[in-house]
């Protein structure tokens, strides 16, 4: 028997002891992959362009610098603009609010999404219900129709632009999150919880949520995505950051007439939200795959969601 | 075939064959290779397993590691081998070896299948698969997951049969040929049912005549009747039986059930980490084993005849890759020596008739059987006081359903009663509005002589503490993401403000009642096995001191050694804390080794009551009767001789 106590030593210290934030871990594993460290690269690249573009900037922004639609010169690497300022200027200067308001629109609409589908997953019944049909309701705008009409009723704030984006991705995010949730709710933990007569609040907070983390972050990529799209589109239409300032967007629509004389006035902003998507959905993608390894039980769970969500990209 | 005479008699008989071709085997040399036809008497080999060896692969590792190793059988025509091993033993991986299979990130080693003398794993792929399903057939665990639910039972028996040689009339006789010898033929419309139409014996029915179907020559049954009843488990595997004598088949049948390997197999391996731990004739295995492990194992089966002490295995099977040096049982072994960290042992003969075990003590391990008594009986539990928990009439239902009728039973304090049924018999649901989890029901349940209400949200705080509840699956029952620590601690959140320092000293103090140690605190669900798991839900269920710990088939996802150490904690905290325990199982046997009353359920209802050995010793309903009967006993125990 003592040589049983001995092995039963061994067999623990084998055991890794304090663990982790999955997130951390999900995350870094991810980004081990070859898939997720381009992904990460391509968009620590365009974040750094879009941070420190401001400060670097060779002239300011908003200054006639030059003559219309200049060819690209060693003055003016990109060239000038519609009205003669600097495009290099303009686009190192124009991006950091893009990415603010789509980070922020996402956290919201993500944040707001997962309590949606959480709650209907765990109250159940006619809770359910009323929940997602709300949600199918909010689904039927597309998303881009559903902002547009929220700040043209309402006119084009900054705040509004991203409130409706937030908005318009709850309903989606809610249905990824209550397929997942479904499962987790039927748990005998999640059980074990309510027996003791925990309220509802703790234990999804304690018991449900945690057991979501790696379909929220693949969610939160995705939708990240989204909503550099949305918003750089509004800034197209012209809702977003006012004129002169410059942003992204708007640069694509103001510079398309020139699209032959000077072209980096259209494909300098175009190239950087391309690729910043794409280094996104990248990451996602690797994300969503280094999750799946998580496995380990619990999380095969999941499986069915995450890749339903990864194959919508 | 000509083995008639291996078959027909006791197991005696074929034990004696089988050794006979061994020694032929080993004198002459002739049967290796070929294994066909034996000198003496007229003994085939259908099946040879030599030195079968199955490694993970290994991608530039510097050795590879093997999964199973060193494993040699022989099964006769009309023989059936019994393949037991605890989960993690290997045996799945060698039901589809037998099969030319592994699964991914596996590769055979060294060792040989012959099937008739052929060795399938030298076999190109196209021509294995030809064997397949026509030469050698498989019983998969789970029926239902193996039928196509999108096709007819018609269709896909016919499926089969298209490789079964003559023309369209020979295949459609075949098939309602199958049926009869199935016992489906009475079945209205069976080829024109969907799986889903059918009950689950019925369903593992369609997949024996699956595998029977083309008259294969070597059949492997993977755990056929894991999750049908007793009663369908006992005909199905009558069945099993009948159809191998009468087509002379050669059947591997693995099971992590004793005792249902003790009913059907003639002769039984017992596999531990990946290697034969014993081999024999199934009587001579049961009644002498000659392994430690083996003997650990069946003192740990709990028997229906009488109430003994459950003794489990201590530590854990080692896993591929990290198994000790010596002999791979030797850390958990009572028996061991210094000498047993020498060397994997080699297979010792402990009886002429091929009865041989890898233990270096085998012949002192046999002869215990004869001396030693068997486990000890189980002690007394405390005496029953008044009545704790008192339920009256208690009727659920859901929606229009009405799934419990008039249940009426009552829980002595510091007893334990068993509700015992099979599934579906609504014992779940039962435990589940005790708890309020189900909150749709009516009648008088009163609980320290106060009413029960039905909820969980209209009950005081007291009745929440002091009914605790342990659920099923010890794998599904911990929150995968909190550590050990933060899981015991939880219930006491709720009910208790206690500083930092007293509540780790409870949490500890709850830990060591279910038998873990305070390192434990730190760990994750997912680093402790199946048994540490349900420990910690026990230790849950504990913190809080309650009176009534209602228990749902907690043992019924753990290995039987496992089983044992449970159950016997349970009992343990039952006697030392005054506790009440309501134990929900479909285990028989079971109820005998923890039990004071026995509460018999079927269909929602009652169907007999009383204390355990009343009940189990002269029932008195004929479903109890039935149960009784259809239970699979233990032929022979250890130290029963």
């Amino acid at each position: 028997m003592a040589s049983t106590a001995a092995l039963e030593v061994l067999q623990s210290a084998g055991r890794r002891r304090a663990r982790r934030r999955e997130w951390v871990a999900v995350l870094g594993r991810a980004v081990r992959t070859p898939r997720g460290a381009i992904g990460l690269g391509i968009v620590g690249v365009v974040v750094l362009i879009a941070a420190i573009g401001p400060a670097v900037v060779p002239y300011p922004p908003d200054n006639f610098v030059t003559r219309p639609f200049a060819n690209p010169s060693l003055a003016f690497p990109l060239g000038g603009d519609v009205l003669g300022r600097d495009v290099l200027s303009r686009t190192l200067a124009g991006g950091w609010q893009l990415l603010l308001m789509a980070a922020v629109a996402t956290l919201l609409g993500v944040g707001l999404g997962a309590a949606w589908g959480v709650s209907a997953a765990y109250f159940g019944g006619r809770w359910d219900t009323i929940f997602m049909r709300i949600a199918d309701i909010v689904l039927a705008f597309p998303q881009l129709v559903f902002a547009l009409l929220l700040v043209s009723i309402l006119g084009p704030k900054i705040w509004l632009i991203v409130l409706a984006v937030a908005i318009s991705h709850a309903p989606q995010v809610a249905r990824v999150t209550r397929a997942a949730a479904l499962d987790i709710c039927e748990r005998d933990y999640v059980r074990a919880a309510q027996i003791i007569g925990m309220p509802a609040r703790k234990v999804i907070r304690r018991e449900v949520l945690p057991n979501l983390t790696s379909v929220l972050m693949v969610e939160l990529g995705l939708r990240l995505t989204y909503s550099i799209l949305i918003i750089a589109g509004l800034s197209f239409l012209g809702f977003g950051l006012q004129p002169p300032a410059p942003s992204w967007g708007y640069m694509i629509n103001e510079n398309r007439i020139g699209l032959v004389a000077n072209p980096w006035g259209v494909l300098a902003p175009v190239l950087l939200i391309a690729a910043l998507t794409i280094g996104t959905n990248t990451l996602t993608d690797a994300i969503a795959r280094a999750s799946l390894g998580v496995g380990r039980g619990a999380d095969d769970a999941l499986l069915p969601s995450i890749t339903a969500a990864g194959a919508m990209t | 075939m000509t083995a008639n005479t291996a078959d027909s008699g006791a197991a005696n008989t074929s034990a004696t064959n089988a050794s006979a071709a061994e020694t032929s085997a080993a004198g002459t040399g002739a049967a290796s290779g070929t294994g066909a036809v034996s000198g003496d008497g007229e003994v085939v080999l259908r099946l040879v397993v030599e030195d079968l060896q199955v490694l993970r692969a290994s991608s530039g590792g510097p050795a590879a590691v093997d999964v199973v190793d060193e494993i040699s059988f022989r099964v006769q025509p009309g023989e059936v081998l019994g393949l037991v091993g605890e989960s993690g033993s290997g045996k799945t991986t060698m039901a589809l070896a037998l099969l030319g299979y592994v699964r991914r990130g596996l590769v055979f080693g060294d060792g040989k299948v012959l099937v008739d003398g052929e060795d399938i794993l030298r076999l190109p792929p196209g021509d294995l698969q030809r064997l397949r399903g026509r030469r050698i057939a498989y019983v998969p665990q789970d029926p239902s997951s193996a039928l196509n639910p999108t096709l007819k039972v018609g269709t896909q028996l016919r499926e089969v049969l298209d490789s079964y040689s003559g023309d369209h009339k020979a295949r459609e006789d075949r098939l309602a040929e199958m049926l009869v010898e199935v016992g489906l033929s009475t079945v209205p419309a069976i080829l024109d049912s969907y799986p889903h139409q059918l009950s689950g014996g019925q369903q593992q029915r369609v997949g024996l005549a699956m595998a029977f179907a083309c008259r294969p020559e070597l059949i492997v049954l993977d755990e056929p009747t894991t999750g049908l009843d007793v009663t369908t488990q006992r005909r199905v595997l009558e069945t099993i039986r009948g159809l191998c004598q009468s087509y002379q088949v050669a059947a591997v049948y693995i099971s992590h059930d004793l005792a249902v390997v003790s009913e059907i197999a003639d002769h039984v391996a017992v596999m531990y980490a990946g290697r034969v731990a014993e081999v024999g004739s199934a009587r001579e295995v049961f009644t002498a084993p000659a392994h430690p492990y083996t003997r650990g194992l069946l003192r740990a089966i709990p028997s229906l005849s009488d109430a003994h002490m459950l003794i489990g295995l201590s530590g854990q099977p080692p896993r591929p890759g990290n198994r000790p040096p010596g002999c791979f049982f030797q850390p958990r072994c009572e028996f061991a020596v210094p000498e047993c960290e020498a060397g994997q042992p080699p297979m010792i003969e402990v009886s002429p008739t091929g009865h041989s075990a890898r233990c270096l003590r085998a012949a002192e391990v046999v002869a215990l059987a004869d001396t030693a008594g068997g486990p000890p009986p189980r002690p007394a539990s405390p005496a029953a006081k008044a009545p704790l928990l008192d339920v009256r009439d208690l009727s659920a239902t859901y929606g229009r359903k009405t799934v419990l009728h008039d249940i009426a039973f009552a829980v002595p304090g510091q007893q334990c009663v068993a509700v015992v049924g099979m599934s579906g018999s609504g014992k779940t649901t039962l435990a589940r509005c005790l708890v309020g989890l189900h909150p749709t029901w009516g009648g008088d349940v009163t609980f320290a002589g106060k009413p029960l209400t039905r909820g969980i949200r209209r009950r005081s705080n007291a009745q929440l503490r002091r009914i605790q509840y342990v659920s099923q699956n010890p794998y599904a029952s911990l929150n995968p993401r909190r550590t050990v620590g933060q899981i015991v601690e939880q219930p006491l959140d709720q009910f208790e403000r206690l500083p930092a320092g007293q509540r780790y000293e409870r949490v500890v103090a709850a830990l060591t009642a279910a038998a873990l140690r305070e390192s434990f605190v730190d760990y994750y669900p997912d680093q402790l096995s199946g048994g540490e798991r349900q420990r910690v839900a026990i230790a849950r269920a504990l913190i809080l001191e309650p009176d009534l710990l209602v228990c749902d088939e907690v043992t019924s996802a753990l290995d039987v050694s496992v089983q044992a150490s449970v159950v016997e904690l349970l009992r343990q905290l039952q006697a030392e804390r005054g506790l009440s325990l309501i134990f929900i199982t479909h285990n028989l046997p079971l109820v005998r080794s923890i039990a004071d009353q026995v509460v018999v359920m079927n269909a929602g209802k009652v169907c007999e009551r009383g204390p355990v050995e009343q009940v189990l010793e002269d029932p008195q309903d004929p479903y109890t009767v039935q149960l009784m009967a259809d239970v699979p006993k233990m032929t022979v125990a250890v130290g029963e001789a």
